[in-house]
């Protein structure tokens, strides 16, 4: 009986031994070292080039910078939102002549960098002082930060066009018929029908929207707006110390990811009764 | 005050001659950064798709911190940071080392490592959608797994990861704008110290968004032209 049970035993086929230390996970585990020593690295970096006098004197211009750059991206999204909305209905409108202005504007404000479109704004408006001067409006366009504000609005319009549009026609095109078949009015289908459907679409391509314009907003530091990077670059080109523009980097990217993990929670809320 | 015609005539009294070399500069930086940004880019999307998590973890804390970041601040990290970095570095051995970094070259590294952040993202997408299929596929008839992604998945990859580089390229170009901040003679740069010069701001900056927006012109026919030769126009399932 035993005899059986050991020669059972022998013939029971062991798995192969599988290699725990796959060329995958050394890598992995390189990598990952190299970061975990990167971010330490950046740690003691800034314990050891900790300066009380410099935090004491450039921290209150930086919250001042951070002030002006969320005030900028702010006042142009929403400046952008509503100019995007006759955009994206002309876009979207079967007259020809509206269709190909709406066309001409979107491409030329994607296709061109926002910087050369900020001192297209900033410097070239420059050029007729005098004409903008008898109406009036010289005031407005003297200010670099008025002129960022007025650059990123028709800039992030374009964008924002095009998404509202994406959004529209993503809802099909029954949602419009049946809405119709129920006389309901076109307007009225527009904003209780088609428009909740669209903005759950919309929601992550605004949010983006939002993000790039965080992130381009840096670029006001080169018209003299004193942003973030504006301050930033004060206090490196002052003290050349290079902590400034880690402590910019941190604080951008603290902005960004916490912006990106509210709007994934939001969507993720408001999707919820699409999960199946 | 002369002319527009004389101010856009090339030679000494004119300004073609510099923008020209400024559009030189530009395109030779984004051809430059290009290759670089899609090998990188590949290789993050390889570790994020890969079932190794801490090669998933390397990949995502990389594509975290660059498109996190403004790219003019990436710039003036990779630009001041790499100079400093290297200066201490030489000055351990000469006590008084002045390092300058060439701007084409951190303009080359700051721009592709934020392409291949977001193209990582687009070859990561790419990747799901092949399905696990053709990789069993390609090992039942006996292809190593290079041999595999070489001769069945990375065919595939392309044309479907096609588009969304495409878009990528585009926005490449644009942020080529930035490097002007580190004095690197591109067009903004070249169209720059013309509209000083010449008192003729709007003239200078409108011609340089028309160059750019025939820039991006004619991108989009080379693209369509490539992505009619692999494929990603039409003959999609």
């Amino acid at each position: 009986m035993s005899a059986a049970v050991d020669s059972l035993q022998e013939d029971v086929v062991r798995p192969p031994q599988v290699n725990r230390w796959t060329r995958n996970r050394k890598i992995g585990y390189a990598l990952v070292g190299l970061w975990i020593l990167i971010g330490v690295g950046l740690v003691v970096y800034l314990f050891t080039a900790w300066n009380p006098e410099l935090i004491e004197r450039y921290f209150p211009a930086y919250m001042k910078g951070l002030a002006t750059t969320i005030k900028l991206v702010i006042l142009s999204i929403i400046a952008g939102a509503i100019l995007s909305l006759p955009v994206c209905y002309a876009r979207m409108s079967s007259n020809v002549v509206l269709q190909a202005l709406a066309y001409g504007y979107v491409y030329f404000f994607r296709g061109t960098p926002l910087l050369a479109q900020t001192f297209l704004i900033y410097y070239g408006l420059g050029s007729f002082r005098a004409e903008l001067q008898t109406i009036g409006l010289w005031v407005f366009f003297r200010d670099a930060f008025n002129c960022a504000v007025f650059a990123f609005a028709l800039n992030t319009a374009a964008y924002q066009a095009e998404i509202l549009r994406g959004a529209i026609q993503s809802v099909a095109r029954g949602q419009w018929e049946g809405a119709q078949s129920l006389g309901i009015p076109r307007l009225l289908t527009l904003r209780k029908i088609v428009l909740p459907q669209a903005l759950i679409v919309a929601l992550r391509p605004y949010g983006n929207e939002i993000i790039l314009m965080i992130k381009a907003s840096a670029i006001v530091a080169l018209i003299t707006v004193f942003d973030l990077m504006g301050e930033t670059r004060r206090a490196f080109s002052r003290s050349f110390d290079f902590q400034t523009y880690i402590w910019a980097a941190v604080i951008y990217l603290t902005i960004v990811e916490t912006l990106r993990h509210g709007i994934d929670w939001i969507e993720r809320r408001i999707t919820r009764h699409l999960k199946r | 005050m002369s002319s527009v015609w004389t101010l856009l005539s090339w030679g000494p009294e004119g300004w073609l001659d510099d923008i020209a070399h400024g559009v030189f500069v530009t395109v030779s930086l984004a051809l430059a950064t290009l290759p670089i940004g899609l090998l990188i880019g590949f290789f993050v999307a390889l570790a994020k798709q890969s079932d190794e998590p801490s090669l998933r973890l390397a990949g995502n804390v990389y594509t975290t911190i660059f498109r996190g970041l403004p790219e003019l601040l990436t710039l003036f990290l990779v630009y001041f940071g790499v100079q400093i970095g290297l200066q201490n570095l030489a000055r351990i051995f000469v006590p008084d080392a002045a390092v300058e970094v060439n701007s084409f070259i951190s303009g080359m590294v700051a721009l592709g490592v934020v392409f291949s952040s977001y193209a990582s993202e687009v070859f990561l997408s790419a990747f799901r959608a092949i399905p696990r299929g053709q990789y069993e596929g390609g090992s039942a008839i006996g292809l190593t797994d290079g041999q595999t992604m070489r001769l069945v998945v990375l065919p595939q990859l392309i044309r479907i990861a096609l588009p969304g580089l495409a878009n990528l390229w585009l926005i490449l170009l644009k942020d080529t704008a930035l490097v002007s901040a580190i004095g690197l003679s591109d067009i903004l740069r070249q169209t720059n110290i013309a509209s000083r010069v010449t008192k003729e701001p709007f003239l200078f900056y409108g011609l340089a968004c028309l160059i750019y927006l025939a820039l991006a012109i004619i991108s989009s026919f080379g693209i369509n032209a490539v992505e009619r030769a692999v494929g990603s126009k039409g003959n999609q399932r």
